[in-house]
């Protein structure tokens, strides 16, 4: 049984936020939904709320980073970018402010539909000069990733979940250094962010099917170490899965192609995730299978990778995390 | 650091300075220098506590954009002082006056006229649309619009840190119709930040021509107003109501001072090219010969010599 941890960044920001006075809590009217509200509560005078106005917002975060301060800029992952998308440019990521822009609801872990869905995120923070990007995968990165956020000299863009996140890993993350969680020699899998949870409910069926799998989680997304996803693709027999909670195109299956080719290395390579296409509003279990982005997807895509025909069905996944308290904490809202 | 000049005089200067350079350049932005002289010359002259500049007299050249591989990195503060706590801070949000600011900076001391002569020079850091790293830019403010939700965020955090100095950041009515300024201004008044002013040339110009034909924006003030600003409205042209509208109190809100200004004003010449303003090209040879003429007696100066 894997422990659930519930609302995980409230805690972890107030207790980090109350120890670094030059830490500004922003938020666009998205308090709660971003587990910041406790701490506006108990820490008035370090919370600017900055109302229904991102383009502002990403402005005025800007001022403050000119001013010295450390501005947490919190609202979903979405807004962050796709409105302001400008004002990020000009007032934060050129002049590399010290902003950390916590976008929650990465991908389809909202039921909001598309224009709630944050699925090229990847794709637009990762190509911005000066711009860091971090994901978080389980409870204990989201403990980490304020921390780990505020040690970037520069901006930084993070993919946070929240409500009851699942652990995972017991040691910290640290930026720049990839997790290996297997270390197989069939197939290489490379995940980030809630599509980790699947690989490893995947990983049990197929090492029982005799596919040995090299497992990868990613938390740091830019810088990408390019160096090392080499070797581990280069020590596989027979190519490279990346499954990603985003669209295909510009997220984790791009940057590893872009290293792969650059380095003349010839490997399949599968890529998982949205194909092209918007998804719409549903539960996150409906969505990961409706586009692909879960186990039993990642399965069928190392069927086609070996020619190996494995017979897993979703009765043989591994379950690492129960239904029932899946995003219990807010099942219906936003 | 005061300037040696009268007020008067470095606006005369100011667009004695663009009127030579767009002569000497087949074009310009002349009729920024004509309606902002004043408000400039006031800014720099007597408005803001500045300190000596810490940039040298010349320009350097490009130096490169904000990198982790470039840790030298400057932006083109410097010529207004030091970011000093008792210090005040100047944005110029509409980035294309970045020529009227540069012929300020020589007026009163801060940019040697060479630096002038490197204005839209590839290699340059006196670029065209002031950049962050041009002579008086801190910020980037090429997109319309986000001058003052930066000087709002500065303005609160030097608030915060009990610093004495102000956050002034010159604005453009254009700008008014971009929905972040009125984003900027609620948040402004709502965040009570007083240590925020603003001083807005309403030339009523835009780039395609007459704000009226591009797009109306109603009664500025009362808007301005009813989002939470203290507004006063006076002829941007008379440096006292300049100096009285300054001194307006403000506390708890930010202060926009709407400058009433004329785009040909000191120029009067230039009112046979209305409504098409924002840069000024020459049609023909005896066009850009009748112009030079014109404008350099009303000036009060000799003809420009320029070569063709």
């Amino acid at each position: 049984m894997v422990e659930m941890v519930n609302r995980p960044y409230a805690r972890a920001f107030e207790d980090y936020a109350v120890q670094h006075p030059e830490v500004l809590c922003l938020s666009a009217d998205l308090t709660s939904s971003c587990e910041i509200d406790g701490f506006r509560d108990r820490h008035p005078d370090q919370f600017l709320s900055m109302g229904m106005a991102e383009q502002n917002m990403l402005s005025f975060a800007g001022g403050l980073g000119l001013a010295g301060f450390r501005p947490f800029v919190h609202t979903f992952g979405v807004f962050l970018y796709r409105r302001p998308y400008d004002q990020l440019m000009a007032s934060v990521a050129y002049p590399r402010r010290k902003v950390r822009l916590m976008g929650f609801l990465p991908g389809i872990t909202t039921p909001g539909g598309m224009t709630h869905q944050a699925i090229e995120d990847i794709s637009v923070m990762r190509t911005i000069p000066n711009m860091t990007v971090l994901e978080t995968g389980d409870a204990t990165e989201v403990e980490n990733i304020v921390a780990a956020a505020d040690s970037i000299d520069g901006p930084v863009y993070c993919r946070v979940l929240r409500g009851a996140v699942p652990r995972l890993f017991d040691t910290p993350m640290q930026v720049g250094r990839m997790r290996v969680l297997s270390a197989g020699s069939d197939v290489l899998v490379i995940t980030a962010g809630i599509t980790t949870e699947e690989a490893i409910r995947a990983r049990g069926a197929l090492d029982a099917a005799g596919i040995s799998v090299r497992h990868l989680h990613l938390n740091t997304l830019k810088p990408f170490d390019a160096l090392q996803i080499l070797d581990h693709a280069a020590s596989v027999r027979h190519g490279v899965v990346t499954l990603e909670n985003h669209l295909v195109a510009g997220g984790i299956g791009s940057m590893v192609a872009e290293a792969m080719a650059g380095a003349g290395l010839a490997r399949r390579l599968i890529r998982l995730g949205l194909q092209d296409t918007y998804a719409h509003g549903g539960s996150r279990p409906y969505l990961m299978r409706h586009y692909g982005l879960d186990a039993l997807a990642l399965v069928h895509a190392i069927e086609r990778l070996t020619g190996q025909q494995t017979g897993i069905d979703e009765a043989a996944l591994d379950v690492v995390r129960i239904d029932a308290v899946h995003s219990a904490a807010k099942a219906e809202a936003l | 650091m005061q300037n040696m000049k009268t007020t008067e005089a470095v606006a005369q200067g100011i667009r004695r300075r663009v009127f030579e350079h767009t002569m000497r350049n087949n074009g310009g932005y002349l009729s920024q220098a004509c309606s902002a002289a004043e408000q400039l010359a006031f800014l720099y002259n007597e408005a803001l506590t500045l300190g000596a500049p810490t940039r040298p007299q010349i320009p350097e050249p490009f130096q490169g954009v904000p990198s982790a591989d470039n840790p030298g990195y400057v932006t083109g503060a410097g010529y207004n002082g030091p970011a000093a706590p008792h210090l005040d801070r100047l944005f110029i949000a509409p980035a294309h006056y970045a020529l009227v600011a540069y012929a300020t900076l020589i007026e009163t001391g801060r940019m040697a006229p060479e630096g002038l002569e490197m204005f839209n020079k590839d290699g340059s850091s006196v670029e065209m649309i002031g950049a962050e790293h041009s002579p008086g830019m801190e910020v980037h403010n090429g997109t319309l619009g986000i001058g003052l939700s930066t000087g709002a965020g500065l303005a609160w955090g030097r608030k915060r840190r009990g610093d004495s100095g102000e956050v002034c950041v010159f604005m453009s009515d254009g700008e008014v119709q971009e929905g972040q300024t009125w984003e900027a201004v609620q948040a402004a008044a709502f965040h009570g930040i007083d240590n925020l002013w603003a001083l807005m040339d309403v030339n009523a110009q835009q780039c395609d021509g007459a704000m009226d034909s591009v797009m109306e924006v109603g009664d500025i003030a009362t808007k301005l107003r009813d989002f939470g600003a203290v507004v006063c409205e006076i002829d941007g042209h008379d440096l006292d109501a300049l100096r009285q509208a300054k001194a307006e109190p403000h506390p708890g809100r930010p202060l926009i001072i709407l400058a009433h200004t004329s785009p040909t004003q000191g120029m009067g010449f230039l009112r046979r090219r209305f409504p098409r303003l924002h840069y000024v090209r020459f049609k023909s040879e005896d066009e850009r010969t009748e112009m030079n003429h014109e404008i350099a007696a009303e000036l009060g100066i000799d003809p420009v010599a320029y070569s063709h």
